[in-house]
């Protein structure tokens, strides 16, 4: 830290000059992207969140072997070819990119490439839920490696687009071996370092402030990649309003997350243009099924939730398009189940969802037993999707009018997620981003058993060894008919049960200085190293 | 700027409160004070407003079964669009009508500024009575404490007293408990001022006669010296509660601002406020605006009361 | 002179302490010192068997001497939140804060000595009147209000100023400012106004009581008599006597202008201690919290001894007698 600080100095002094003059000649050449968004990275220890955040500063530093583009299509990244082997569909062969180095300068091998998977396995990286399937990673050349998987595994290459790969001899020398356990309050070697092969190296990281990052001179695709960006300086602004002023007053070229009340006003501002577009996130409420008594309900000795016809009576109580028209503006999609139109097994036919019918809520409640409703909390984050915390407020209302009398808790995101996967609500809300665009990383993550690797983020107690058997199936299942008729077989299982409550899929917007043009991502983690291609 | 607290008008014949506060010589110089009438107008409305809010608000704003999402963002003056009701000063983004929330906000303002200046008031005066009456160390100790106190800015006390009672209250709970912890964070944040004026006070009266007296014949003084000395200090300390209450009401709509006071189902002036920023932008300006005005006006009224107070107790100035 | 002094230090160490003591409560009772390590999914045995290694059995004055050891080495524990010792998160906003806190102080003292002087001078003025019931509704204005007021204006309508952040800053060794660059100064303008708002009034008010009262003294009567100046008596003799109470008073502000930097930090997005003590208060970041207590203390312990010792310097009727001056 100290040492770098020496350096710094006149490199300010001359980046400061450079600012000065670069206002009378401005060239394409020396371009800093200045990035908002409402939140910060947790941590930039790579496997350590599962989360978009995370993965947005990720892909500017390290790389994925393979990488989505903004239109969610896969393109190869640190590896050049992949393949199913022929004679044992268990083994995924990845062939990797040559001369290829990270940051430091230490040349990328397949060693790497074993170490990162096997350290994104380990019982402290939230990553680990997307390798369920592997069993074994093995070096094959310096160029090759192998993923043996438990049976075979078709859709291994999907669930690899936000693992990151570390360098091994940099890990091992910096205390960053293992990844960072966030539920534990500890850093690591790589919380706010960070050596990746990427497109930016990392020039300084200030939790919850800043992040800079600069062109990597000796990246790969340079040539490939003309994106243009020298520098990209990224900062979380929690407050909506003051992040659009910043905008609007070009203090910023690229907001992530508009508000969507900002979105008609930046439409019509000069020298702003906004893109916008559904995101691969449903929205949904869950539901604490597994406990034998609510923790925070007035009902003693059973739990309301663990009836069904109370679940239902909470869906039908759910005002979608209310939501959609006045909390989202517009800038949503409601939906019926926890998916989004863009993965596999989605079906249009049972993407259907319960009239908004107070009296028939009522009835259900009724039915269940509780013809005067109940008392319940709701906990939400307050900055991580759009308008959380006001779709929050508005199923308050909305179940208030059923007679159950919701309390709300908004609070961080940093304080919801560990909570949700300690299992400590009775009742949240929560978004669930499908980066494998495929439904079994929906039923792994949130409806199958909590285990070490799986059901991390199941917060509702569901635990159903039938339906368990079912997505386990998934992982190794190749005839793709066969495996589409059983995750048909698992979502109609979930109509009926109704352990979360959809709400929508967001729409996110990013508006940006009309001299930028980056499209929607439809992961929303916009890869900037794209934009030359996009760019006019 | 003189300071009635320092000195205490140990010529004034011991009254009672009110007759004090009602003194012919007081309502003359509020009638001669055109802007003591219109603060004390202005005051007046509001409390009432706050007060009724039950009989004169169109809507219960504190009940999320009575809002109406499709109302949300009614613009001032227009019908909603689920309800077709009237909003006066438009809706917010749950379609809770601004009007009505004023009145319920304004009466939470309002309650957590008495109940917390009445806690600090409560606590001031038994400890300066207590300090001037028994002196020595724990004399010292209670007036040291004092200083340091008066040092800290209140919001900063505050939020640390807000911050200790949030890691004890489980979250579940803390909507319901959410009106006490602000009002003992705001109380216990300005207690010292009364504690100065009182134990002043108490310390002219220790040395009289009667209460010499009293020791000798073995009779607690304290209860005899409280009796001569709060009618004593009756003007300085209605002086500093009218002024703290412009304070604790501030502060109680910055700590909501801040987001760590009152939650957003039952929003006071300053949760209001702090919702509508975030619509400040897109063109909703009512939902920050007449909270806002409600605020400055309630707080400047009763500012401009407390300082008209100070003049009209101060034979100095007159 | 020299009791003076040495009365003035002790009793700063014994409210340093007092803080220290409120500080380490908090750290030790409130917050759970072994899931500042460990994490909340430790096991039972390996708690007791870290509570016994850090000594958190120990008799409470044991505890007590050892935090109070550790604070002086720059050991103030590990944040829950973000899991990084708390001193670093401190230095690291310390130069945002007290950049901002100085600048709005210096700013609030020299206008509202101009300004009070002024109205002073000029007690049946037109402007000056206005200036005084602006300062009383100023008064009435929560500072947050002026904050999103300021943005609305200048950042959104106008356009002029920057609405959040320091800008451009440049590092001196862990040192940063935002003084050298122009989006470092751009973006200090709003801040420094609405922190700064609140004092001026306060200094302002004060300054122009101070005037009137020393005017009406019999020396100043009497300095008019032997026909100095108007300019002369205004200046040299009611200006200076006013300064005593009114350095005091800006003195004792600094402290409050450093504390009141939560809610304008806040408002700003400006990343310095402020904004982290109410993110801490938010997700309940207990040693953060402590830290937090101990820096504003010490920085009011400071700032009461500088006082003193500037008094002690301005209000010759001190040296050579023990007096302490009457607060």
């Amino acid at each position: 830290m100290k040492q770098m600080d020496k350096t710094r100095l006149p490199a300010l002094f001359a980046a400061t000059l450079l600012a000065t003059t670069a206002l009378v000649t401005w060239s394409a050449e020396a371009k800093t992207l200045r990035w908002a968004r409402s939140q910060d990275a947790t941590t930039l220890d790579p496997h350590s969140g599962n989360t978009g955040p995370n993965h947005v500063l990720g892909h500017n530093i390290y790389e994925p072997l393979v990488i989505r583009g903004f239109d969610g299509k896969l393109v190869g990244a640190l590896a050049t070819s992949w393949r199913v082997l022929p004679d044992n569909p268990s083994v995924w062969e990845f062939k990797l990119r040559p001369n290829v180095k990270f940051h430091n300068g230490n040349a990328f091998t397949a060693d790497d490439v074993v170490f990162s998977i096997k350290r994104a396995l380990m019982p402290a990286a939230d990553m680990k839920s997307l390798l369920v399937s592997v069993e074994d990673v093995t070096k094959v050349d310096d160029l090759t490696v192998q993923f043996k998987t438990k049976g075979p595994n078709p859709l291994l290459v999907n669930n690899l687009t936000n693992l990151f790969i570390m360098d091994k001899e940099w890990s091992e020398a910096n205390n960053a071996a293992t990844p960072q356990n966030l539920k534990e309050k500890t850093e690591n070697g790589a919380t706010r370092n960070a050596n990746g092969t990427g497109p930016f190296t990392l020039v300084s990281r200030e939790p919850d402030v800043r992040t800079v990052v600069k062109k990597n001179d000796a990246y790969w695709g340079n040539a490939e990649y003309n994106h243009g960006i020298t520098e990209i300086v990224y900062r979380p602004i929690p407050e909506a309003a003051t992040r659009v002023a910043a905008l609007l007053s070009g203090e910023i070229d690229y907001l992530q997350d508009v508000p969507v009340q900002d979105i008609a006003r930046l439409q019509t501002a000069q020298g702003i243009k906004v893109e916008a577009g559904p995101e691969n996130r449903p929205i949904f409420l869950g539901f604490n099924i597994g406990l034998p008594e609510l923790r925070s309900s007035d009902v003693k000795g059973k739990n309301p939730l663990a009836d069904v016809r109370v679940r239902q009576a909470i869906n039908t109580a759910i005002n979608r398009d209310a939501i959609q028209r006045v909390t989202m503006r517009g800038q949503s999609e409601p939906v019926g189940m926890v998916w989004s139109r863009f993965i596999n097994g989605y079906d249009k036919a049972m993407d259907t969802w319960p009239k908004y019918d107070v009296a028939a809520a009522k009835k259900l409640l009724a039915d269940a037993g509780y013809p005067n409703g109940f008392s319940i909390t709701l906990h939400t984050t307050n900055d991580r999707y759009v308008n959380d915390e006001g779709i929050a407020q508005s199923v308050v209302a909305m179940l208030g009018q059923i007679g159950v009398k919701v309390t709300l808790v908004a609070h961080s995101l940093r304080v919801h997620f560990p909570g949700i996967q300690r299992g400590e609500y009775d009742f949240y809300l929560l978004g669930w981003g499908i980066p494998t665009f495929d439904s079994h990383y929906i039923f792994n993550d949130l409806y199958r058993t909590k285990t070490p690797s799986a059901g991390t983020w199941n917060g509702t107690g569901l635990s159903n060894a039938e339906l368990d058997a079912k997505i386990d199936s998934l992982n190794s299942e190749v005839d793709t008919a066969k495996r589409n008729a059983t995750i048909v077989d698992i979502w109609k299982w979930i109509k009926e049960n109704d352990v979360y409550a959809p709400i929508h899929v967001q729409f996110i917007a990013g508006a940006m200085r009309s001299e930028w043009t980056i499209p929607t991502d439809v992961e929303n983690t916009p890869k900037m190293k794209f934009l030359g291609a996009s760019r006019s | 700027m003189s300071d009635p607290a320092s000195k205490p008008q140990a010529s004034a014949a011991p009254m009672g409160a009110i007759g004090r506060a009602l003194d012919a010589d007081l309502w003359f110089w509020f009638r001669s004070s055109p802007v003591a009438i219109v603060s004390a107008f202005v005051a007046v409305t509001l409390i009432a407003a706050a007060l009724l809010a039950d009989v004169l608000a169109p809507q219960n704003a504190f009940d999320a079964a009575q809002l109406n999402l499709l109302d949300g963002f009614t613009p001032p003056m227009e019908r909603g669009m689920g309800s077709q009701m009237l909003f006066l000063m438009g809706s917010d983004d749950q379609g809770r009508d601004i009007f009505s929330a004023l009145f319920y906000g304004t009466r939470l303002s309002l309650l957590v500024g008495l109940a917390s200046v009445l806690f600090s008031l409560t606590m001031g005066i038994s400890l300066g009575l207590l300090a001037g009456y028994v002196g020595g160390r724990t004399e010292m100790f209670i007036m040291r404490v004092a200083d340091i106190q008066l040092s800290f800015p209140a919001i900063l006390i505050a939020l640390l007293i807000f911050g200790v009672a949030r890691s004890l209250i489980p979250p579940q709970q803390y909507e319901t408990a959410a009106v006490v912890v602000i009002i003992v964070a705001i109380g216990l944040s300005n207690w010292a001022q009364y504690a100065r004026t009182v134990r002043a006070s108490t310390l002219v009266e220790r040395n009289k006669e009667y209460v010499q007296a009293a020791r000798l014949m073995g009779i607690s003084g304290l209860a005899i010296m409280a009796r001569h000395v709060l009618p004593n200090v009756t003007g300085p300390v209605l002086v500093i509660a009218t002024i703290n209450l412009a304070l604790a009401i501030i502060e109680e709509a910055t700590l909501s601002f801040l987001g760590v006071g009152l939650p957003v189902t039952q929003p006071s002036l300053g949760t209001l406020i702090r919702s509508g920023q975030k619509f400040l932008l897109s063109g909703e300006w009512w939902i920050l605006f007449f909270p806002a005005l409600v605020l400055v006006l309630l707080a400047l009224a009763i500012n401009l009361l407390g300082d008209w107070l100070r003049d009209a107790l101060n034979p100095k100035l007159r | 002179m020299v009791a003076y002094l040495i009365r003035s230090v002790v009793q700063a160490a014994l409210v340093m302490l007092a803080v220290a003591f409120i500080a380490f409560s908090m750290f030790r009772y409130v917050g759970d010192p072994i899931a500042s390590i460990v994490g909340q999914d430790a096991t039972i045995r390996d708690r007791q068997e870290l509570a016994e290694s850090l000594g958190l059995n120990d008799p409470f004055p044991v505890q007590f001497g050892r935090f109070l050891a550790n604070a002086l080495q720059g050991d103030l524990g590990i944040s829950y939140r973000q899991g990084r010792p708390v001193v670093d998160l401190l230095v690291e906003r310390l130069p945002a804060t007290i950049e901002l806190a100085l600048l709005s102080a210096l700013f609030a003292f020299l206008i509202g000595l101009a300004l009070g002087v002024y109205a002073a001078l000029n007690r049946h003025g037109v402007f000056a009147n206005i200036v005084m019931a602006l300062s009383l509704i100023g008064v009435s204005l929560p500072t947050f209000l002026i904050g999103v007021g300021l943005i609305f204006l200048f950042a959104v309508q106008l356009r002029w100023l920057p609405s959040f952040g320091r800008g451009e800053t440049v590092a001196f060794g862990w040192w940063t400012t935002g003084l050298l660059t122009e989006s470092g100064l751009k973006s200090l303008i709003m801040p420094v106004v609405t922190l700064g708002f609140y004092q001026l009034t306060l200094i302002m008010r004060l300054v122009r009581a101070e005037m009137l009262e020393v005017l009406r003294t019999d020396y100043v009567k009497f300095a008019r008599a032997r026909g100095l100046s108007e300019r002369a008596i205004n200046f040299r003799h009611a200006l200076r006597n006013t300064m005593v109470p009114v350095v005091t008073i800006a003195g004792l502000q600094l402290g409050s202008v450093i504390a009141f930097a939560i809610v304008t930090e806040t408002v700003f997005n400006w990343p310095g201690l402020g904004a982290l003590f109410v993110k801490s208060v938010e997700v309940v970041d207990i040693p953060v919290m402590a830290a937090y207590l101990m820096f504003v203390g010490l920085v009011f312990v400071v700032v009461n001894l500088v006082v003193d010792l500037t008094y002690f310097v301005l209000d010759p009727r001190l040296r050579g007698t023990g007096a302490v001056p009457a607060r």
